[in-house]
């Protein structure tokens, strides 16, 4: 049992580093979420891998360490809300940028380097003060 | 026990608990009521900081679950000092606030109460998985405040802040699940005797968590090779919260510290001083990559960025040498220069108004009028470039002082040429802004509660000189207590219920 369960740790881990190197936004999401699997199971591993026992004392005649399973539990509930973050933001930059490159597409980073951004800023603000000094 | 422990906890998260209620309450009450909860916290702020003064451990247990099964909030010096530092910066930005930033989005106060409640649990907590909920509150609450405003610039630095920061709360995961797997327990101070006593096997596999921590304190302290999210996230985010965003960095130095100190302090053994081997050269690369971003820097904002990661360079450096001379200038320059980034940021949000199109860029812009900002910006740069006598200088003298003569040659050569650098990159900076000037004035309204805030921070960079030899006092029996592990061991371990 031990040794699935490491090798499936492993796996799961593998591939979560593995689409978080990815260019486009959606497989890093995944790849987050599928390395937070690994680190919750790994977590639960800590509390060494038991069968047949309740982590309550008296429910069962061996028992298993309760604290891991907490820990999992807040780690769950905080990894879903950050992933569910992490989408809306995605979305909102693939939105916004035009392109759902991490990097923020490959025709805007090719002009300029990191400054890029920062050059457009004035721009937008200056047609719109035009238009409202127009108005 | 003393219950004003959870006060700095308690006060931000009802705070912002009302403010979410009361969302349709207006802008006026909403401002009060974060104000009101800012000032609240720095008077407990100045209470603990007195309170721990006497040099005893203060421990809260949290529903009264006895160490180290439950979880506890530890004040000592050196707590209660981040405490202040916090909400002394925490004031001035939300009055800057005030002026009309908080109304570009919605939920700025919650969400501003919401980090400031994840900033004081960091500092106070005593528990290595408690440490890693109030960073998950304070990195969901910041993401939620870099997003503030609008504009694609903050939508993609907020997904790269994000992301990077979720990689590095996985890897706290694993760091403290092995921490659990092998010693049992998340108590810090439990953690520290066990660590201690640990046998050859476990030696490894420890030192492994431990550098895991490490990359994740460097990860929100902006360490080399860490930092590359800090510089556009900065910049990218309004004035007031960069300028909160100036002690997030502090809280990962604090936790390389704390850590450092009490789980691979002198009685680790084997793994003593697992971090400063690593902290020392990392320490000084940060160091001259931030100054040399400075110098490369092409606005306003991304320069004070880039000073912060220099600063961060210094503090580490201070930090490696893990002396009581080298702590106590690392504390002073700690809070010299939380509180002076803030107050450039929020300069060079009140100047880049005032240039209009032209904003924070540091090129050729319309004139710029006032004269007292002028002055602010002179005295700002002045302080954050470390010259006399304002409180920057004081603090690298300090550290240059503390310096051990083997380690004198590679720190006062980066130090002083990285302050070198910074000094060259703000004038630059300043007089471009100031003085190369082709257009009229831009016409703008001009709030005198901006003003203030930018005051009231500077100030305390005078004060710091000023009353430079008391505040030295003071910081040198906090650094002589916060590098006694088995004190604070021995405060929380002291409340373990007698086994029955």
């Amino acid at each position: 049992m031990e040794l699935i369960f490491g090798a499936v740790i492993g796996l799961l881990t593998s591939c979560g580093v593995y689409l978080l190197l990815r260019l486009r936004t959606f497989p890093v999401v995944l790849g987050l979420t599928l390395l937070s699997y690994a680190v919750n199971l790994f977590l639960f591993a800590m509390g060494r891998l038991r069968i047949n026992a309740a982590p309550v004392l008296g429910h069962s005649e061996r028992y298993t360490d309760p604290l891991p399973q907490a820990l999992v539990l807040t780690a769950i509930v905080i990894g879903f809300a950050m992933t569910a973050f992490v989408l809306v933001l995605a979305l909102r930059a693939r939105g916004e940028w035009g392109d759902d490159r991490v990097d923020g597409g490959i025709e805007k980073t090719a002009s300029t380097d990191a400054d890029d951004d920062d050059f457009q800023h004035p721009h937008q603000r200056s047609s719109n003060d035009d238009g409202g000094g127009a108005a | 026990m003393n219950r004003l422990l959870i006060l700095p906890i308690l006060i931000p998260l009802c705070a912002g608990c009302l403010l979410l209620l009361g969302r349709h309450g207006g802008v006026r009450a909403a401002r009060g009521l974060s104000l009101l909860s800012a000032t609240a916290q720095l008077a407990v702020a100045g209470l603990l900081v007195d309170q721990a003064g006497d040099d005893i451990v203060q421990v809260y247990t949290l529903a009264n679950w006895m160490p180290p099964q439950g979880i506890v909030l530890v004040l000592d010096r050196l707590a209660a000092l981040m405490l202040l530092a916090t909400t002394v910066l925490a004031l001035p930005a939300l009055i800057y606030a005030c002026g009309g930033i908080d109304r570009q989005g919605r939920h700025f106060h919650a969400l501003f109460q919401f980090q400031l409640l994840g900033i004081n649990g960091a500092f106070l907590t005593g528990d290595l998985f408690n440490l890693f909920v109030f960073f998950e509150i304070l990195l969901i609450a910041s993401y939620g405040l870099l997003l503030h405003g609008h504009g694609p610039r903050r939508a993609r630095a907020g997904l790269h802040y994000a992301l990077v920061n979720l990689a590095g709360s996985s890897l706290f995961l694993l760091a403290a699940g092995v921490f659990y797997g092998i010693a049992g327990t998340l108590n810090l101070a439990d953690l520290s005797v066990a660590v201690a006593v640990a046998d050859a096997d476990s030696a490894p596999l420890l030192a492994a968590a431990g550098l895991l921590l490490l990359v994740v304190f460097g990860l929100k302290a902006a360490l080399f090779p860490l930092f590359f999210w800090l510089p556009r996230s900065y910049a990218a985010a309004s004035a007031p919260v960069a300028a909160l965003f100036a002690v997030m960095t502090k809280v990962g130095v604090y936790a390389i510290f704390r850590v450092g100190v009490l789980l691979f302090g002198p009685q680790a053994g084997s793994l003593a001083a697992l971090f400063q081997s690593w902290l020392w050269p990392l320490g000084l690369l940060t160091l001259a990559l931030g100054a040399t971003g400075a110098l490369a820097a092409t606005t306003l904002p991304l320069l004070i960025a880039y000073t912060v990661i220099a600063s961060v360079g210094t503090l580490l450096c201070a930090v490696a040498l893990n002396t009581v001379p080298a702590i106590t200038a690392m504390l002073y320059y700690l809070l010299h220069t939380t509180w002076i980034s803030g107050a450039l940021f929020l300069l060079a949000d009140m100047i880049a108004v005032r240039r209009g199109i032209a904003g924070g860029e540091l090129r050729n812009g319309p004139r710029l009028n006032q004269a007292w900002l002028g002055a602010l910006f002179f005295l700002g740069a002045m302080a954050a470039a470390g010259l006399p006598p304002l409180s920057g200088f004081i603090g690298k003298v300090m550290l240059l002082q503390a310096t051990p003569t083997g380690a004198r040659a590679w720190l006062w050569s980066v130090v002083l040429a990285a302050g070198l650098l910074s000094l060259v990159a703000l004038s630059r900076a300043g007089s471009m802004l100031f003085w190369r000037s082709n257009e009229n004035a831009v016409a703008h309204a001009g709030g005198g509660n901006n003003a203030l805030a930018i005051v009231l921070l500077l100030s305390t960079s005078v004060l710091l000189s000023a009353v430079g030899g008391p505040i030295t006092q003071g910081l040198k029996n906090t650094a002589a207590q916060a590098l006694d592990a088995r004190a604070y061991a021995e405060a929380v371990l002291a409340l373990r219920e007698p086994p029955r």
